[in-house]
């Protein structure tokens, strides 16, 4: 039986993946990044339970690792498709780690050792690694791998401090990339979102104002695993914040900057984050600005009242207009309308929280390419029809997941990819049976 | 099982760090000094994260080096990790319920975070219990179990449809069952479908057709499950026709597809006073029957019966099909109309309804925000029908003279939802919906093995949405039926046959209905139904029922040294 390309390995690539495994198909999962585990593994918490991210995240990236249906491809991406639905030739090209992945045994001395130190892109650049590193502790696999842009032997001919300790003898630095083909019965595109960028708005002060965090950064910050340890130390002096906002749909719903379409997840996680503020420190003081509650989601609204009513979140309705930096206590001024009531006012906070829009990868234009299936109109990939056929593409034998095409939560994610199992599994079957391919 | 030969206990603990989770509280170096001392214990150890990759291999090294026949995990919990660390037991030869866990992060470092000394003295209890159960633990074997590739999906709707016909498109067997003599569900009543504007019944008739022609697809209108015994792979279901004509079939899985119902809003807003004050359901059925004409003026009225008290849940779909009746009214009269959408907050998610949103808004389409507080008041007169409502944007109270005002009522639990839930004995929500096994990893399992669930049976939600998850329990249906065999747990309960008096209390106490009496009026335990739940255990007058894994011997172990005692 042939295999299946899953490509992204965040949550619903290793759904995806995992569906696949358990039912006797073997697997290529292909990841960018060195590691598996995508933006839920950066999450501290999720809503509206309140579930620790990685601790139910990490159990699968683990099964991946050591499912015997599953072949690995981290620091990898898809260079070339060719052929149809049923019968793929799919060539992925890993990139090189520099790191012997069968010697390596994760123990960390290299990156201890390590003199060069560049922002974490784990921790949303809140914290910091290494030339040599490896993207968390619990990175799937546990490889370290080697930054050669940044790393002083590859920039200078100098250093080599990690070759001289390695206990392991597992350093490469002849190591090539390599480019392995496989045949494949269908693909999954699982490649997942990122966050917008909100230094184009200029009012909200983003990249000037070292108070101004997006939601992801925060996450970081509140996460015991995050380079404060989970203490809401504000970027400007490290005193730990007690009063703090949420702007809400910052470049989402917006036809002047960023994207008209509403994100769909952030007011729950606004909600989510709110409520670990709050129970970090009952006493801080705690608003979410919004235009609508979107509380559409199972258990949403009830997630809503208790962060209301039992722990005292403020929900404002109207968008800030402009927030304002105190040149000595770099404190935030935000000056708002309340819809509500009509009232302009403003409040002075330590520590503001941008909740930016999902946007497509720019990386989505090269992909489509290879893959031959088309864009939507801001850039995510297409589902064939949004309505009636949510997981095929144009291509037959190509299906989607996540949030690749479109905002969507963890449990649709996982759904999704589910059903795009369900869709490579008819394929399969199919071709046995003498269809198609 | 080895019985009779005493095995000398060799226990290893192996202590986790979870980063600074655990340690940044309790002193993880003085837990792992105390294990190794308690009796039985031959090697303990520390781990930043003992399910890493990397701790997972210090494990089984661990058990090797040390020649370990236990295994404790100081940790976090056994419900996310404990297959984790039992697997890689396994993988080092050792059986896996040879292995114990103590969470000593949920239960230590992150409920006494303020008191580091005592949550470390915690950690320490916890590891001691954990030892003493580890040293009378004894190895089990897991059943194997046939799956039948067959397939029961309940609910001929979209949901139920979509997951028939790719269940028989992977190659298996499907029993579709529907209660009305027509498939098609609630989808039959609609008539435009947002976002892309089509034609239900585009959608709807390739489906059913398929599912009618499909030879591995058996279809049973007007039929509803009577009765459901027995377990994964295995399931007697018998369903009854409308005439009480009782069909018995054997199915390896069974699909949830039950669909939802629309709130019928009696005494709101002039409904059923006023026949000009209708649901978005009956405009969908003018639209279907062409009778609006004359119609110029609509008030659209959400959150009818949602997000209140009695139903605190948002339905999830009202906002955008409001959006997407209003296009239409606007799009379908030659005439001018003017449309109203008075609303709470406005649910437009998404590329695809926020699109739709700005369409409505530039057609002139007109939102009016209320407060939940100080909702629209309705007033019937002879030639119109008058809304008033509080706009708060504007602080102004205003007037709307209407023709039709239309009620978006909430999609609510059919009322059979109840009766099936007892029948399959999986369990609802607090909105009364069916309530999968876990919200955010298992959207669409129930906790019981082999029954899945999809569609608005689950919560409201759309018809791309319904379709997803119906090829998504599609999926994990799939996944046992593919692979025909299941290993089963072995945590189950027996009966001691020399004790049992045949009172017959287990068997009314059972939740899974696994216990019955055999012909010597002897209560006998069918393991593959069998949860573990230890309901019977407790309760035997006789104590004569065991809990593999849970013995009295070794409870009374754990309970004891948490009260300090440690015998060697």
């Amino acid at each position: 039986m042939k295999s299946v390309l899953v490509i992204g390995g965040g949550i619903a690539g290793i759904q995806a993946s995992l569906d696949l495994a358990d039912r006797g198909i073997k697997v290529h999962l292909v990841e960018k990044t060195p590691s598996i585990g995508g933006v839920m593994a950066q999450l501290d918490k999720t809503f509206p339970t309140l579930d620790c991210s990685m601790c139910i995240l990490a159990p699968k990236m683990i099964e991946c690792f050591r499912h015997p249906n599953i072949t690995l491809h981290t620091l990898s991406e898809v260079s070339k498709v060719t052929g149809s639905a049923g019968d793929f030739y799919v060539n992925i090209l890993e990139k090189a780690r520099y790191v012997d992945a069968s010697k390596c045994t994760g123990c960390g001395l290299c990156s201890e050792k390590c003199p060069v130190r560049l922002p974490s892109e784990f921790q949303a650049g809140m914290g910091t690694r290494k030339a040599i590193y490896m993207p968390f502790p619990q990175a799937v696999p546990l490889v370290a791998c080697i930054d050669s842009e940044h790393c002083l032997y590859f920039q200078k001919g100098v250093c080599r401090v990690c070759e001289k300790l390695c206990p392991a003898v597992a350093i490469d630095y002849e190591q090539q990339p390599r480019e392995v083909e496989v045949n494949v019965s269908s693909i999954i595109a699982a490649t997942g979102f990122e966050t917008y960028n909100p230094q184009e708005i200029g009012e909200y002060g983003y990249g000037r104002y070292k108070n101004v965090l997006t939601a992801l950064e925060f996450e970081r910050l509140i996460c015991a695993s995050g380079p404060t340890g989970g203490k809401l130390e504000r970027p400007s002096d490290a005193k730990i914040s007690h009063r703090i906002a949420f702007v809400q749909c910052v470049g989402s719903r917006d036809h002047r900057v960023g994207v008209p379409y509403c994100s769909s997840i952030c007011c729950m996680y606004a909600t989510k984050e709110a409520v670990l503020i709050k129970e970090h420190d009952p006493e801080s003081a705690v608003t979410v600005f919004y235009i609508d509650l979107k509380v559409f989601g199972q258990g949403f609204q009830d997630f809503v009242e208790r962060a209301r009513d039992d722990w005292g979140v403020r929900y404002i309705r109207g968008r800030p207009g402009e927030i304002r930096e105190h040149p000595f206590t770099k404190d935030l001024t935000i000056w708002y309308e309340n819809t509500d009531t009509g009232k302009v006012s403003k409040t002075e906070v330590d520590l503001v929280v941008l909740c930016t829009a999902m946007v497509p990868r720019p990386e989505n234009k090269e992909l489509a390419d290879v893959l031959g299936v088309e864009l939507d109109e801001y850039g995510f990939l297409k589902a064939q029809d949004p309505l009636s056929n949510p997981i095929e593409t144009n291509i037959p034998g190509i299906y989607v997941c996540g949030c690749c095409h479109g905002p969507r939560d963890i449990p649709e994610s996982i759904t999704e990819a589910s059903g795009a199992v369900a869709k490579a599994a008819e394929l399969i079957v199919k071709v046995a049976d003498g269809g198609e391919g | 099982m080895t019985m009779g030969e005493p095995i000398v206990p060799r226990i290893g603990v192996f202590v986790c760090h979870c980063g600074i989770n655990i340690g940044g509280i309790v002193d993880v170096p003085s837990v792992v000094e105390y294990a190794e001392k308690l009796p039985g214990v031959v090697y303990a150890e520390d781990n930043l994260y003992s399910c890493s990759s990397d701790g997972l291999n210090k494990l089984k090294e661990g058990i090797k080096q040390h020649n370990l026949n236990r295994v404790v995990v100081a940790s976090c919990t056994p419900r996310t990790h404990e297959s984790l660390f039992q697997d890689a037991c396994e993988e080092a030869g050792l059986n896996k319920y040879l292995f114990e866990m103590a969470n000593i992060r949920d239960q230590c470092s992150w409920v006494h975070m303020h008191e580091p000394e005592a949550a470390t003295e915690k950690a320490k209890g916890l590891v001691r219990m954990a030892v003493a159960k580890a040293r009378l633990l004894e190895p089990q074997e897991e059943p194997e179990i046939d799956i039948n590739p067959t397939s029961l999906v309940i609910g001929g709707g979209i949901s139920g449809l979509t997951s028939a016909l790719s269940l028989s498109e992977q190659g298996f067997k499907v029993h579709l069952v529907e209660k009305q003599p027509e498939l098609g569900g609630m989808l039959l009543q609609l008539e435009k479908l947002f976002p892309s504007d089509r034609d239900s019944m585009e959608l709807l008739r390739p489906r059913i057709d398929s599912a009618r022609s499909n030879p591995n697809i058996e279809l049973h209108t007007t039929s509803k499950v009577k009765s459901v015994k027995g377990f994964i792979g295995n399931f007697d279901v018998e369903i009854e026709s409308q005439e009480g004509d009782v069909k018995k079939l054997n199915v390896g899985t069974i699909i949830v597809a039950t669909g939802a119902e629309n709130l019928e809003p009696v005494g709101l807003y002039g409904y059923g006073e006023d026949e000009r004050v209708i649901t978005q359901l009956q405009l969908e059925k003018m639209f279907k029957d062409g009778s609006l004409e004359g119609v110029r003026t609509v008030v659209m009225i959400q959150c009818v019966g949602s997000r209140n008290e009695e139903r605190p849940y948002c339905s999830r779909v009202c906002c955008n099909e409001a959006v997407k009746n209003a296009l239409l009214l606007l799009k379908e009269s030659g005439t001018r109309r003017e449309v109203y959408i008075l609303y709470r907050d406005l649910q437009t998610y998404g590329t695809h309804y926020s699109s739709m949103e700005w369409d409505a808004k530039k057609q002139g389409v007109k939102l009016i925000k209320y407060q939940a507080e100080r909702p629209p008041e309705v007033i019937s007169e002879r030639d119109a029908v008058i809304v008033n409502v509080y706009s708060p944007l504007l602080d102004e109270e205003m007037s709307l003279r209407s023709d039709l005002v239309v009620l978006s009522t909430p999609l609510i639990p059919t009322e059979d939802a109840k009766e099936l839930s007892q029948l399959l004995k999986v369990p609802l929500n607090s909105d009364g919906f069916f309530m999968e096994a876990h919200v955010k990893l298992r959207p669409i399992d129930f906790a019981t093995d082999g029954i899945y669930l999809c569609g608005t049976a689950h919560s409201p939600k759309d018809v791309s949405e319904s379709i997803s998850q119906a090829l998504g329990v599609a999926s994990r249906a799939a996944i046992p039926m593919a692979r025909g065999r299941l290993r089963t747990a072995a945590i189950t309960a027996e009966v001691d046959e020399s004790k049992c008096s045949g009172c017959g209390t287990c068997i009314e106490l059972c939740p899974y209905n696994a216990i019955t009496k055999d012909e010597r009026e002897i209560a006998r335990i069918t393991s593959a139904v069998c949860k573990g739940c230890g309901v019977c255990g407790a309760s035997c007058p006789e104590r004569a029922i065991t809990m593999h894994h849970f013995t009295d011997e070794q409870l009374g172990a754990e309970g004891l040294a948490a009260l300090g005692r440690v015998d060697d």
